[in-house]
């Protein structure tokens, strides 16, 4: 029989392995982003959150993108990067 | 993939023996030879034609660079170039280019050529594969020797659930005959993992789709259109709403290549609306990355979702869809809309353009929910007998589209949440506001069916404007 080949439909993207970041010891002094995506009552989710975050001693930025519906823009993402020391996205309904 | 062969200065005549307009010409070629440097390639037969030395075009790699498609060719090459071309027997086509005066005296003035050898469809997909095979980039997977072609396609997670023609070399090429560009040429970045998709991608998903090469430009450019910000196929995709893509297609163009507009317009059984519209998903699976279960959170999705493709009926009363959103008079060209499966609208009394507007009023209030407004767009996909109705009377695309707004104008105090004793609703400070269901331009009317029948059909869209997805309208290109 001979060989039978077809081409490969997919993006050939290989998905670079990317190792986690250790888990931190404590999120005292910590900077964490809290990023609402604009879901509907999102906000009243990250409110609670960021309410027990500073009793437990760690300092709360707040981060929202414009539509849930689209990825976060590349700036805001760079913001959050830059700005913090780990990040909690908020999908709600 | 052979380096494309230079055709010698002077004339060039390619000939087969089994022709036999070749075998008539045959006996010319030593006193065109004695006027000037002639090459005679040969494509059968070695030993033709007996009257002079012939070059065997053994592996047809002159006849196929130098797109030979009937024999006998003569061709005048100046320094390298094809200067001038006839094909088949023309005394006075062969006089002017062979620059003898009587020649072929004896032949009749006109006679037809035969099929060159590099065009026979026995021969055309194995010699395409061997000189333009190498243009091709894509990784070339070997199938197992015992595994069978349909299932491997599946076992690879290649397919939308259904069979798909397995995209060998042989038919991506064929299918890259129906465009003029690139396959190196990137079409557009596609969601959700955001990988440029090329022209060759493209086709090999339309291989796969059941496509036929003339409706690759159309897959294109729904490709192109449905990758831009505005359509944001990211969230058309991740949404857990049932939408998908739904390609409207306008223009003369989708009766060249066979589409639906009529009976049976938005389901099965033709062709080209199925398998654009497949292809299109088909990209956005295998190329972008979007699978059900993965970036596609559908709760429930929508059969239209392996492909909602169909044809605009090209001489409505209310011109194209395309038209009305700004594609020229009479263009090929296509509408995306993120849009969930059709509903029928039922109205079979109505024989007043008024009454017929409240009553397709009536049903498009209830889209997605009677008491959400302005969220979602809608197609009104009007069927012929209803259209006449309105085309009787004189009511035109924006007499219509006016008249459905009118009959649109919803009391705040019946949207509001608690409304009727339903929790959905708008927030309380719009209970004494007047609100339309749709937002300026947010009924996009098509017109598709067939003759019989006072119905017509809607398509319920997603989240609207720049939050959610706008529809989408270009004109298709070659």
């Amino acid at each position: 029989m001979t060989s039978r080949y077809v081409l490969d439909p997919t993006g050939e993207r290989s998905v670079a392995e990317r190792e986690l970041l250790a888990r931190p010891e404590t999120i005292a002094g910590l900077r964490v982003g809290l990023l609402d995506i604009s879901k509907p009552r999102g906000d009243v989710f990250l409110d609670r959150l960021e309410t027990m975050l500073q009793e437990a001693g760690a300092i709360v930025q707040r981060y929202r993108k414009p539509t849930f519906t689209k990825p976060a823009p590349v700036d805001l993402r760079h913001e959050i990067a830059t700005q913090c020391d780990v990040v909690i996205e908020a999908l709600a309904d | 993939m052979s380096a494309r062969p230079n055709l010698p200065d002077g004339l060039v005549i390619v000939v087969k023996e089994e022709c036999e307009t070749c075998r008539m010409v045959a006996p010319l070629l030593p006193s065109i030879a004695e006027h000037g440097p002639l090459t005679v390639f040969t494509q059968d037969d070695p030993e033709f034609p007996k009257e002079l030395e012939a070059v065997h075009d053994a592996d047809l790699a002159v006849s196929w660079h130098h797109d030979v498609e009937t024999v006998p060719t003569l061709v005048r090459v100046v320094d390298g170039v094809e200067a001038e071309r006839t094909v088949g027997w023309s005394q006075s086509e062969w006089r002017r280019i062979t620059g003898i005066g009587d020649l072929g005296a004896d032949l009749p003035p006109m006679r037809p050529g035969c099929g060159s050898l590099s065009v026979d469809p026995d021969r055309i997909d194995e010699l395409r594969v061997r000189f333009e095979g190498g243009r091709l980039r894509s990784r070339r997977i070997e199938l197992a020797a015992l595994e069978d072609d349909i299932e491997a396609m599946f076992a690879r997670g290649w397919t939308d659930g259904l069979p798909v023609v397995p995209p060998t070399e042989q038919r991506v090429l064929a299918m890259l005959d129906g465009t003029t560009r690139a396959a190196d040429d990137v079409v557009a970045s596609v969601p959700p993992d955001l990988v440029d998709v090329t022209v060759e991608k493209v086709a090999i998903a339309a291989v796969m789709a059941g496509c036929r090469p003339e409706y690759l430009p159309w897959v294109l450019t729904t490709i192109e259109a449905v990758c831009t910000d505005e359509f944001n196929m990211h969230g058309v995709l991740a949404t857990t709403m049932p939408v998908g893509p739904v390609i409207v297609c306008s223009g003369p163009g989708t009766v060249a290549i066979g589409m639906n507009s009529g009976v049976n317009a938005l389901g099965q059984g033709n062709r080209a609306n199925l398998t654009i519209g497949r292809a299109v998903q088909l990209v956005v699976r295998n190329v972008g990355g979007g699978r059900p279960g993965g970036v596609d959170r559908a709760t429930h999705g929508n059969p239209g979702k392996l492909s909602f493709c169909f044809a605009e009926q090209p001489h409505s009363p209310f011109g194209t869809l395309a038209e009305s959103r700004g594609a020229p008079a009479g263009a090929n060209a296509i509408t995306v809309f993120a849009g969930e499966g059709p509903r029928c609208i039922v109205d079979q009394l109505s024989r007043e353009p008024e009454s017929l507007a409240r009553s397709l009023a009536a049903c498009l209030r209830t889209l997605h929910h009677p008491k959400l407004v302005l969220a979602f767009d809608v197609i009104l996909v009007m069927g012929p007998e209803h259209a006449r109705v309105f085309a009787d009377a004189g009511w035109d695309r924006q007499r219509v589209l006016a008249e459905l707004d009118a009959c649109l104008q919803l009391p705040g105090a019946e949207l509001v949440r608690g409304a009727g004793g339903i929790a959905e609703g708008l927030p309380e400070q719009f209970a004494d506001a007047t609100l339309p269901k749709f937002r300026p331009g947010g009924v996009l009317l098509a017109t598709a069916g067939g003759a019989a029948g006072l119905f017509s059909a809607m398509i319920g869209g997603w989240a609207n404007g720049t939050v959610g997805s706008q529809p989408v309208t270009r004109e298709v290109g070659t």
